[in-house]
């Protein structure tokens, strides 16, 4: 009884998820069950910051100050898409009191992820939140995009599961356990079984976190989801992935690093330079947004693939960066609308500045950001993740990261370029509305001041890693 | 009197004046006039403090001084200001060009004022930053960030194939330094600490002063620039607007120099020692290689940019001498070339406002209809070919002085360039200036407007008064000069 209040921030989701599904088959208010969802999240982020530290559950179940952050970020990241949702659900046909339940119950797999200590554990998280992305990928049942990316990251994505379970079983065949940390104390390094089980493990995962070359449901899915799922898909599923990686990494294999650590080294590059490439001939901005989030996984990876404490904290910031700074772009992405229609391609964009002069720059700055310049706080993500490479003594991660980084400024600059160089096209409706603001100019603010004061983050980054190092 | 933090004064009043401007509304001529007016006299104030800094400055001291530090990222990471005889300069002729640039703007831009202005005083921002940061990190920051004002400056504001040019400038200048980004994070690790003033003590073994040393030369020679990474600067300067072209010869291309003298040999002299005669050798090609391509442009701003490339030689042979002489003569070709280069441009403005076009042979005896123009281009065009009595004799006369006590045969070479430097822009200046007055559409042509007065006279004053009297600015640079020196030959040896 007493491990029950360990769990209270998921037991608490569950419950307020449960209840109001019951209350929106009853009463039709899509916005207050909404808004209901919100309260329960943010009630849940103040659940998760008062939680003991423990590890419960005969060490199957972590509470630590990794878990914590991510629940924290993970939550953040499905407030922000519930608040998104408020304003586009009528035009993007979207209006299904489902949504936000089905957000919750993604929220609550992602936190079972990232507490996780046990193959079991991990595996009942991961698909609890999977099964809730695929449906809300093809929430709007009219559209034939939004169905493909649907039916496609469902394909797909049982493929991997069925990759992960195959390796699940292969590790748990070889070393006798399920647990992350007794897999650690009785495996045997040179048991060719457990490789094969680290490796589809990880093919698993890394489809979770979309890196090449398992990447690529990645840009049909962002491109048909409806854009709320789409900022979704890029805000939380992938950190809280990242998280499982990490733990999963670090507390059952973390002797074995040599073996694991040239698998991460490798996808790393090639999320990296392949998403550098394949963006500049984009021409949906949801698509371009998906390869940007490849290659950033593929940065963030490069912190993984560093196997020490510096490694995790630049991780940790970077994964801090990428949400805010992806909250700012999928906000203006959705700005982008003029009589209830929306815009996603690229050259929609043309020549806004004339029209809306300040969310402009704003949006601007926000592809600088991405692109790594400073002062930005893209370029304190970069910089920490180089760090860490240089200190691990990882100078061929850290050389191909800089040359991506300028590949990549192309078609960033490339945006920039569109809004500012060329004609000006009619006016959107433009960041309008509150609910888009309150997520828009607070994100884009502090990405831009972040130079200001970067200790904070830094130190609470180090804070958060206590428990692997 | 020190306790006035005036260097972050200085750097965050550009900001201040950005966030004042958000404030103003831009939809009618007096609006944007309001705006070019705040612009104007915040970038104004700006260079009255940074001349009581001038002034406050004691020229005896050769270390830094008006040292601010702040705790910023981590430990090893700091914010910290600081200022040297090097360093101090540059920020006054930041200062001072950035209000000209505005005074010269206000004619020539035409839409989306407040943008313009705003990118204006934010590169301010950097450009002062950089010469004042003493923390490698802070320095980077302030070095690249000054890329985003530019890129829309150039791209926004510029001419016809304004697109292909910014993203070359920013491209390339990005790719050299992301090398530099590593290096520092190399020093950051292996000294654990980034701050200036304890790396110029510390040091670091030959084989890693080789790889680092290369690192900052990668982001240096694409910045200020050498021969052969050079080809973005003139496309660069043709399709910006007048100021940008301004403050890109003027200001930005001066902060590699700075930074070769103040990391390249401060850090690393063993490799800088190493490397001189790499450094000499691709001097003396950009010298006498961009000399003889400025002699067949018919663009007067590329004329002036490849120019520009074969003053940046002179720079860069005077820093590698590791001469008292040779470092003076290269901060004062550069301060002279600040000046001077930026004029030159701003002459070029002038008639392209009033006629549209850069092409050389569409003008021609403008003597007769612009007589005070045609003043203070010649007094302009002789200080950039280095007669004696103008700024820009002073600096090459050091430079060379210097280079001849290494070698003379390189002496020899540089020593070319000083009379194609004659040919190029003497004959830029028969062909605009002088002969009869054929062309139908010259006759419209007016003389220098007031406005275009007050931005010359300054001009015109400096770049005499440095090269009849260079003493005070000599005074200014000797002590760090030499400090610099030293501490070199007390490395080497």
């Amino acid at each position: 009884m007493e491990n029950i209040l360990h769990i209270i921030p998921e037991i608490f989701i569950f419950c307020s998820a449960l209840m109001l599904l019951i209350l929106g088959l009853f009463i039709k208010k899509i916005k207050l069950i909404n808004n209901l969802s919100i309260l329960s999240l943010l009630i849940a982020i103040a659940l998760v910051i008062n939680q003991p530290y423990q590890s419960i559950y005969f060490n199957s179940y972590i509470n630590d100050e990794f878990s914590s952050l991510f629940k924290i970020m993970i939550s953040i990241g499905s407030i922000v898409t519930l608040v998104m949702f408020i304003s586009s659900r009528e035009n993007l046909h979207i209006n299904l009191y489902e949504f936000p339940i089905l957000i919750l119950f993604s929220t609550l797999g992602m936190m079972v992820m990232v507490s996780a200590n046990d193959l079991l554990a991990m595996f009942i998280g991961l698909e609890l939140q999977s099964l809730s992305l695929y449906v809300l990928a093809a929430l709007n049942r009219n559209s034939l995009l939004s169905s493909e990316a649907g039916i496609k990251y469902f394909i797909l994505g049982a493929l991997s599961s069925g990759l992960l379970l195959f390796g699940i079983s292969y590790i748990y065949g070889f070393s006798g356990n399920t647990n992350f940390n007794l897999i650690a104390v009785n495996y045997n390094s040179d048991s060719l079984g457990l490789l094969i089980g680290i490796v589809f493990v990880l093919a698993g995962l890394a489809f979770k976190v979309s890196a090449v070359p398992f990447h690529m449901w990645t840009p049909d899915v962002y491109q048909g989801a409806p854009t709320p799922i789409t900022a979704f898909f890029a805000l939380a599923p992938k950190i809280a992935a990242m998280g499982l990686l990490v733990r999963f990494l670090f507390n059952s294999f973390g002797e074995m690093y040599l073996d694991w650590q040239q698998i991460i080294f490798f996808i790393s590059i090639a999320s990296m330079m392949l998403a550098a490439f394949a963006a500049i001939a984009q021409t949906n901005i949801k698509r371009l947004m998906a390869y940007s989030s490849i290659g950033h996984i593929g940065y963030a990876l490069i912190g993984v693939a560093c196997v020490s404490s510096e490694g995790l904290r630049s991780l940790l910031i970077y994964l801090m960066i990428y949400l805010v700074m992806n909250i700012a772009v999928f906000t203006a992405i959705l700005s982008l609308k003029r009589n209830d229609a929306y815009f996603e391609n690229i050259s929609d964009l043309s020549g806004m500045y004339k029209n809306h002069p300040f969310t402009t720059i704003l949006v601007a700055l926000m592809m600088f950001s991405l692109a790594g310049i400073p002062p930005l706080a893209g370029f304190f993500g970069k910089f920490y993740i180089f760090v860490a490479a240089l200190e691990s003594n990882m100078v061929f991660l850290a050389i191909t990261g800089i040359i991506a980084s300028v590949i990549s400024a192309f078609y960033y600059l490339r945006i920039v370029k569109i809004m500012y160089f060329d004609e000006p096209k009619e006016e959107f409706d433009g960041v309008n509305i509150l609910t888009l603001q309150v997520l828009f100019y607070p994100s884009s603010f502090l990405v831009i001041l972040f130079f200001i004061y970067p200790a904070p983050i830094i130190q609470f980054s180090e804070f958060a890693i206590k428990s692997f190092y | 009197m020190n306790e006035l933090p005036i260097l972050s004064i200085l750097i965050l009043l550009p900001i201040f004046g950005i966030f004042f401007m958000t404030l103003i509304r831009n939809n009618n001529d007096q609006s944007s006039n309001n705006l070019k007016h705040t612009a104007l006299w915040i970038s104004f104030l700006n260079f009255l403090i940074s001349l009581y800094l001038l002034f406050a400055f004691n020229q005896q001291d050769a270390d830094f001084q008006f040292e601010e530090r702040y705790f910023w990222i981590e430990n090893g990471i700091s914010y910290h200001l600081g200022v040297d005889g090097i360093s101090i300069l540059f920020i006054v002729l930041t200062t001072m060009l950035v209000p000209i640039c505005i005074l010269a703007s206000y004619d020539s831009i035409k839409f989306s004022v407040k943008e313009y202005l705003i990118s204006f005083l934010a590169l301010e921002t950097f450009m002062i930053g950089v010469f004042c940061s003493l923390d490698l990190v802070l320095f980077y920051l302030f070095f690249e960030g000054g890329l985003i004002p530019m890129f829309l400056i150039i791209g926004i504001w510029g001419g016809e194939r304004r697109v292909y040019s910014t993203f070359k400038f920013f491209l390339y200048t990005l790719a050299g330094s992301v090398f530099m980004l590593l290096a520092i994070i190399y020093i950051f690790i292996t000294a654990y600490t980034t701050d200036v003033s304890y790396l110029l003590d510390y040091n670091f073994t030959q084989n890693e002063q080789i790889i680092l040393w290369l690192a900052f030369f990668a982001s240096f020679m694409v910045k200020i620039p050498m021969w052969p990474f050079h080809t973005w600067l003139p496309d660069a300067h043709v399709e910006a607007p007048t100021a940008g072209s301004v403050i890109l010869a003027g200001v930005l291309l001066k902060m590699a120099g700075y930074g070769f003298i103040r990391f390249s040999i401060g850090f690393f002299p063993e490799a800088s020692e190493l490397f001189a005669p790499l450094i000499f050798t691709l001097s003396i090609v950009a010298i006498i290689v961009t000399s003889l391509i400025a002699l067949v442009q018919e663009d007067m701003k590329k004329l002036i940019a490849y120019s520009s490339v074969a003053h940046m030689g002179f720079v860069t042979l005077g820093i590698f001498t590791f001469t008292v002489q040779g470092i003076e003569g290269s901060i004062i070709q550069m301060i002279s070339h600040g000046i001077v280069s930026a004029a030159l441009f701003l002459c070029v403005g002038v008639v392209y406002d009033r006629l549209h076009t850069r092409e050389i042979s569409r003008y021609g005896g403008l003597v007769n209809k612009m007589p005070l123009y045609a003043f203070t281009f010649m007094i302009f065009i002789l200080a950039s070919l280095g007669l004696p009595g103008t700024s820009g004799f002073v600096g090459e006369f050091l430079v060379l002085m210097s280079i001849f006590s290494i070698n003379t045969y390189f002496a020899i070479f540089a020593t070319t360039g000083v009379v194609l430097a004659a040919t190029y822009s003497l004959w830029l200046y028969r062909r605009m200036i002088f002969g009869a007055l054929i062309k139908d559409d010259l006759s419209e042509m007016f003389d220098l407007t007031r406005r275009e007065i007050i931005i010359f006279v300054p001009l015109i004053i400096l770049t005499v008064f440095i090269g009849i009297y260079p003493k005070p600015v000599m005074d200014i640079i000797e002590p760090s000069a030499k400090k610099i020196v030293s501490q070199v030959n007390g490395k080497l040896n």
